[in-house]
Parts: structure tokens; C-alpha cells; sequence
């Protein structure tokens, strides 16, 4: 299986302003004296030996989008954030097809950071082309509806030129889709949210964003440790600091660093993907959040080892 | 859990030893909350004898520091060990409570009366 992250903010777009762009360039350069940058190799040498990832690159900023590629014949996405207009297009530039024009996309909720690409998503506009939004909301196709239309956008959703059909699924229920097994599973946000697992050839990905574990995540008992149960990849809504998630932005739907790798140790999980980043957070914040959360994992000496990675836009994860 | 806790003036500072985790959490917020009704002006939780804590006990103490806010009574945290001081920067805890090296530190900060308590021995 291959993960395809496209967009990995939360609740908002955060692009990179030109102030934070020359800061970059300004701390490499100065990182760069004394250095032989003489070729285009040494250049890359350099860039990937002497600059951290949030020197020399960023996070990105486009919202959730993260494709799920399980080597069936159609395509697999999970929630279509602003990250779907640049999926979009990749699907488009190639010369041949990849795979049949079926696109299959898996909601988590109905959310604006979470639709607000499709009106950019060109597949949407090309006839020909399938798109089956699977859910289980019963508003998604309100959600839709209303964002693809006046006076909101310009072209009205019955304008689109593919054949778009919402699937409203089951929490619990085993579903095949593009040769995975999906299965959703209710979690709790604000009109409620759906996590989605993923298998294939022994292979098992866990898309949870919008997500906020309670007091009850400590039960023996609760649902996620099974839904999360032996996962390769575990897409993890990290959003809030322990602190700020239980006091100030308790409620609000979402989840922490902490709490992340508690729950990927007692599920034994291989891996855990920090997701839903916060818009506020620049780069060198998340390069941070994510030090500090392999700290953690290291200091809570429990289970196997857990690797932990921040998700970013453009990042893929070979399973 | 074993919980000691010492009256030092004013001020009631708790000795918790061992673990604070899902196994021992119930019974450190049970005792927290009684200390923080128990009409004293601070609070001071000794955590030299804390080895970890997990999310559970982070809880906690977020639990304690809502109530000690609204009944008036200052809360803090002293002599964390060195792994439970990295928690509470990771988890921005030390935005929750004040977190003091020693408890001395801790019960100068409390009041005269408490550190002359403590001083007297």
C-alpha cells in the first residue's frame, strides 16, 4: 500500500507568506558559508545533511487529502480538503491513466476544511469520470451541494461533469472498495466524525482525523484500541497540546501528541502519523511537536517501539 | 498509591510515591481534591517521588487546577524528577501549574507562615 498526503492542515489553508519564505532562504544561506556548493549535487548534499526539514522544506498547508493507493484499479481518497485540487491535477497530467476514472472518496465529515477543494478538484468537471463520496453522513450530499452552488461558487454542483454518487455506509460494516477492505468507525466531533480503516495483503492504514479521545480512552475496553489493533500506519489527529485538548479546546473535537502515542502503544501500532495540524503551527512548530512526541514515546517505555512521523504535504508512505 | 502529606501553616503539601498512571491516578485525584477542599490557602504537590505520568495523571492534575482556580486555593508542583518535568513541557503543562524546583522553593513562594512551618521542621 502506498499513502499519497496531499493536504495534512486543519480547520484552515495556512499557506507560507514571503516573510517566512526569506527567513528560510536567509538561514540557509548563512548556513551555507564555508560550504563547497559547487554543484548542483553538493547543493542537495547540503540541503539534506546541514538543514533540517523545516529549514529547507515545509508541512505545507493545504487541508486534509491523503490518498490511500492499495494497487486496485480505482482510486481511493480520504477527505477532500484543498489538497485534492493539486491530487487532482497529478491524476490529470499523466499521459496515461493510471487507474479506471473512479474515484473513491471516503469522508470523515462533511466539515468545510474537509469538502472545500472539490469545487477545484478538476476530475469533478470531466464527463466520463465517476466519483462515489462514501460516508456516513446523511448530509453529505447537502454538504456538497450547497458548497457548489450561488451564492457561494459559480458553477452549481448538477454542472459538474462527472457522475458523482454518495454511498452512505455503515460504522462496523466491512466494506471492498478498490480491492481494500474499508471499515468506519463513529468518533466524536463536533455532528460527529468517521475514522477509516484500510486493509490489503496483510496491510492496514487508520485514517482518524477530527477526533477527540475523552476520559474513557483509558478504559480497557475502549473502541479504538481494537479499530487501531496492530495498524501499519495510523493517521492520528494531534491538532492540541494534552493541556489545551482537556481545558481550553476541550470539546472542540480534537486530539493530542500524547494521547496519539498512548493509544498507538496499547494498540500496537507500527507506526504513527501526526495529522491535522494546527494552522497557527508554523514548520519549525511542528518539527517540534513532533521531537518532542518521539521523546515521549521513548520515555513512556511501553509496548514496542513506535515509529513517529509528521504528516506533510506532498509526503508518501510506502507500506 | 501511597500518598503522605504534611500541614506546613496554611499550606498542605502531598508526597505521592510512585507511578501516576492508570493504575494509581484515581486514588492521586481523589486525594488531590480533597486537599484542594480542605480550606488550606496553597497546595504543593511534592513529585520527587515520581518516576512518570501518564495522560491519566495529567488529567489529574488539569481536574485539580480547575477546582483550586474556582475555590480560591493556590495549586502547584514542586521537585519534579527529570522525566516528569520533560512531560509537562510536552504535554504544555507547565502552562496548567506552577512548577517549582524544590519544595522549598514551592513553600517560600506559599507564604511566611508556611516557610517558617517548614523551617521549624
Amino acid at each position: 500500500m502506498l499513502v499519497r498526503f496531499w493536504g495534512t492542515r486543519g480547520s484552515l489553508a495556512a499557506p507560507m507568506t514571503v516573510q517566512t519564505s526569506r527567513k528560510k532562504i536567509r538561514n540557509a544561506l548563512r548556513k551555507s558559508i564555508g560550504h563547497d556548493l559547487g554543484s548542483d549535487e553538493k547543493i542537495e548534499r547540503f540541503i539534506d545533511t546541514e538543514l533540517s526539514f523545516a529549514e529547507s522544506g515545509t508541512y505545507g498547508g493545504n487541508t486534509s487529502c491523503v490518498e490511500i493507493d492499495g494497487g486496485g484499479d480505482e482510486y481511493v481518497v480520504c477527505d477532500l480538503g484543498t489538497g485534492c485540487r493539486e491530487y487532482g491535477n497529478a491524476i490529470m497530467s499523466k499521459s496515461v491513466p493510471q487507474k479506471a476514472p473512479v474515484f473513491n472518496v471516503f469522508q470523515s465529515h462533511p466539515h468545510w476544511d474537509h469538502i472545500c477543494g472539490f469545487p477545484f478538484f478538476v476530475p469533478a468537471y470531466i464527463p466520463g469520470n465517476k466519483i462515489k463520496i462514501h460516508g456516513c453522513h446523511d448530509t453529505l450530499e447537502e454538504a456538497y451541494r450547497m458548497q457548489n452552488s450561488a451564492p457561494g461558487f459559480p458553477v452549481d454542483f448538477d454542472m459538474l461533469g462527472a457522475d458523482i454518487e454518495f454511498v452512505k455506509l455503515e460504522p462496523g460494516k466491512e466494506y471492498a472498495v478498490a480491492g481494500m477492505k474499508v471499515t468506519a468507525m463513529e468518533q466524536y466531533h463536533s455532528g460527529d466524525s468517521y475514522g477509516y480503516c484500510f486493509e490489503k495483503d496483510g496491510k492496514k492504514v487508520v485514517y482518524s482525523t477530527d477526533s477527540e479521545h475523552k476520559f474513557e480512552s483509558i478504559d480497557e475496553s475502549y473502541g479504538f484500541v481494537d479499530f487501531f489493533r496492530n495498524a501499519d500506519l495510523l493517521i492520528f489527529d494531534a491538532m492540541y497540546s494534552l493541556a489545551d485538548a482537556i481545558s481550553l479546546k476541550e470539546d472542540w473535537g480534537h486530539s493530542s501528541n500524547i494521547i496519539g502515542v498512548e493509544l498507538a502503544h496499547r494498540a500496537s501500532v507500527k507506526q504513527l502519523c501526526l495529522f491535522h495540524h494546527d494552522p497557527n503551527s508554523d514548520d519549525a512548530t511542528i518539527s517540534r511537536i513532533l521531537a518532542e512526541t518521539i521523546r515521549f514515546e521513548e520515555l513512556s517505555e511501553e509496548g514496542d517501539a513506535l515509529k513517529v512521523c509528521a504528516a506533510y504535504d506532498g509526503q508518501e508512505i510506502k507500506l | 498509591m501511597i500518598i503522605d502529606e504534611a500541614n506546613y501553616g496554611s499550606t498542605l503539601v502531598l508526597y505521592p510515591d510512585g507511578r501516576l498512571d492508570q493504575d494509581t491516578a484515581d486514588a492521586f485525584q481523589e486525594r488531590l481534591l480533597q486537599a484542594v477542599s480542605a480550606g488550606k490557602e496553597a497546595v504543593i504537590v511534592d513529585f520527587s517521588k515520581i518516576p512518570y505520568i501518564s495522560s491519566v495523571g495529567l488529567r489529574a492534575i488539569m481536574i485539580a487546577a480547575k477546582q483550586s482556580k474556582s475555590d480560591g486555593v493556590s495549586l502547584s508542583v514542586a521537585a519534579l524528577t527529570p522525566t516528569v518535568n520533560e512531560i509537562f513541557e510536552i504535554s504544555r503543562f507547565n502552562y496548567v501549574v506552577t512548577i517549582f524546583e524544590s519544595l522549598r522553593d514551592a513553600i517560600t513562594a506559599a507564604s511566611d507562615d508556611a516557610l517558617n512551618a517548614f523551617e521549624a521542621g
